[in-house]
């Protein structure tokens, strides 16, 4: 039994996968803020920050169909940005029920806000995909994000491979009992189901604190003292620098055209 | 290191060898659980060094307890338990941690660290040992059961023959005096079981092991330790011991079929 289903990881022998993972995260990070800093309708600055999407998707040498799909996933988190169809003043483009006008002004921010989220999560897609996620908690670790939140992210990416494993076992178990007779209604009824499932994640939280007592046992018997230490793997080398400064740089071009433009 | 025996008697005598250290050092220990239930009445135990010994009974017998008082994980500062004459006081907890290796049954509780390397420095890490040392440690261990290479496996992806024995490795990075394991051969196919006692037979260290495996007993401990109801009921040389049926089944444990002794 294994949950891959949350390892976005993809291994490939590039440039941008040997790059020092804190580079990676800043430069991410720094992409993603200045992206959401653009003003609406600056569509050259979102081209070129596009471009710079495609670029990196082209030297980590992933398949562009990949990223753009896997950076639609964030697409029905765009449905709270719905409203601003019609409640920016503007010209009326379409009348639609219920007294609702969508509005030139609406559509141009309706549209800036869907591609610079698909611009931001394209940026955090390439950052999974490259980067195992030991090494980002490592380069969160080193960049002083504090060591507690660190911990709690990296127990979490452990034991959601155990949690998940151990859900699939319970729904294994219902799966396996759940007999019908012919020419019967089988299933219970829906509150009888509902109680069923409501048990199994009650199972799931029991087991899971009985677990984090254990864990927490293990990382006592180890010498655990109340502060979490980790080894440093990373070492800056040029081509992280140079990279950091061309990551600087680029990010910097998108900033100004969406600036002049 | 030879190993000296005492003639087996019921109850038992600890062996006594006049140059041995005395590893483990118990003496009449009594723990009832917060909830009220008793789990161990008076047990006492003394290990020397370079022993292997088995420890066997039915579940609920108290192994677990027992092992979880040898570092100090149970039991105040005032538990009537010495490891290499230390008592478990305050200011050795972490020097005993470091002396007791201790490997619990489910190696999901055993690594929660992201990556095998991090998982296997843990222990070392809080020695506060120099990280170079640290990965020399690491690399060892890892070598010593026969995972060189999987560093950076994330441990979800590991068999479970293969976690037990990182779990190994992560207590022998920390050059333990004594190895108490709990269960290791559990659930394991017979591949995994063959890996595994070919490596508790070579490890040169002096070894507490709780099992219901019999024929694992037989094959590598020359001392056995029979608990029941939070007691020692028997603490002798093996074949002694197992060439009594009536003892085991008193005990709940299984003879072996063919009587080979």
């Amino acid at each position: 039994m294994n949950a891959n289903a949350f390892d976005r990881y993809l291994e490939r022998a590039s440039a941008v996968h040997r790059l020092d993972p804190r580079v990676k995260v800043i430069v991410t990070l720094a992409f993603i803020v200045a992206v959401a800093l653009l003003p609406d309708g600056t569509w050259a600055a979102y081209g070129a920050a596009a471009l710079l999407i495609a670029a990196t998707t082209a030297a980590a040498r992933l398949s562009p169909g990949l990223v753009l799909r896997r950076s639609l996933l964030g697409l029905p988190f765009l449905l709270a940005a719905v409203t601003v169809l019609f409640t920016v003043p503007g010209r009326a483009l379409w009348e639609g029920p219920w007294g609702l006008v969508v509005t030139d002004g609406g559509l141009v921010r309706f549209s800036s806000i869907t591609l610079r989220s698909l611009l931001s999560l394209g940026a955090a897609v390439l950052l999974t995909a490259t980067t195992r996620f030991p090494d980002v908690l490592h380069a969160l670790r080193h960049l002083r994000v504090p060591a507690v939140l660190v911990a709690i992210i990296a127990f979490m990416y452990r034991y959601l491979f155990v949690l998940v494993d151990e859900a699939q076992r319970l729904l294994r178990a219902r799966a396996a009992r759940s007999a019908r007779l012919p020419d019967a209604r089988g299933g219970g009824s829906l509150a009888w189901r509902a109680a069923v499932v409501g048990h199994m994640a009650g199972q799931l939280f029991v087991r899971s604190l009985d677990r984090s007592e254990r864990v927490y046992h293990a990382m006592q018997a180890r010498g655990y003292r109340g502060e979490l230490l980790t080894l440093a793997p990373h070492v800056m080398r040029r081509r992280d620098w140079l990279a950091l400064m061309i990551g600087g740089m680029a990010i910097a071009t998108v900033t100004l055209v969406g600036r002049i433009a | 290191m030879p190993v000296v025996h005492a003639p087996a008697t019921v109850p038992s005598a600890p062996p006594t060898a006049p140059h041995a250290t005395v590893v483990i050092d118990v003496a009449d220990l009594t723990y009832t659980y917060p909830g009220g239930q008793p789990a161990l009445r008076g047990v006492s135990l003394r290990i020397m060094e370079g022993e292997k010994v088995a420890l066997v009974g039915p579940n609920g017998a108290g192994k677990s307890t027992l092992m979880l008082h040898l570092n100090g994980i149970l039991g105040g500062p005032a538990s009537p338990v010495h490891i290499c004459g230390r008592p478990l006081s305050r200011d050795n907890l972490p020097l005993i941690r470091g002396l007791v290796g201790l490997v619990f049954q489910n190696p999901d509780d055993q690594l929660f660290s992201p990556t095998v390397l991090e998982d296997v420095a843990f222990g070392p890490l809080h020695q506060g040992l120099p990280e170079a040392e640290v990965r020399q440690r690491a690399a060892r261990a890892l070598e010593q059961v026969g995972m060189a290479g999987f560093e950076g496996r994330l441990s979800h992806q590991l068999s479970l023959g293969q976690k037990k024995r990182v779990a190994i490795a992560t207590v022998l990075s920390m050059a333990p005096a004594l190895l108490v394991l709990d269960e290791p051969t559990a659930g394991l196919d017979p591949r995994g079981r063959r890996q595994l006692i070919g490596l508790l037979r070579d490890l040169p260290v002096t070894m507490l092991v709780s099992t219901h495996d019999m024929w694992l007993v037989d094959e590598l401990f020359p001392r056995m330790v029979i608990m029941d109801e939070g007691r020692v009921v028997a603490d002798g040389p093996t074949p002694e011991l197992l060439a009594q049926p009536s003892l085991l089944e008193a005990h709940g444990l299984e003879s072996l079929a063919l009587p080979h002794h």
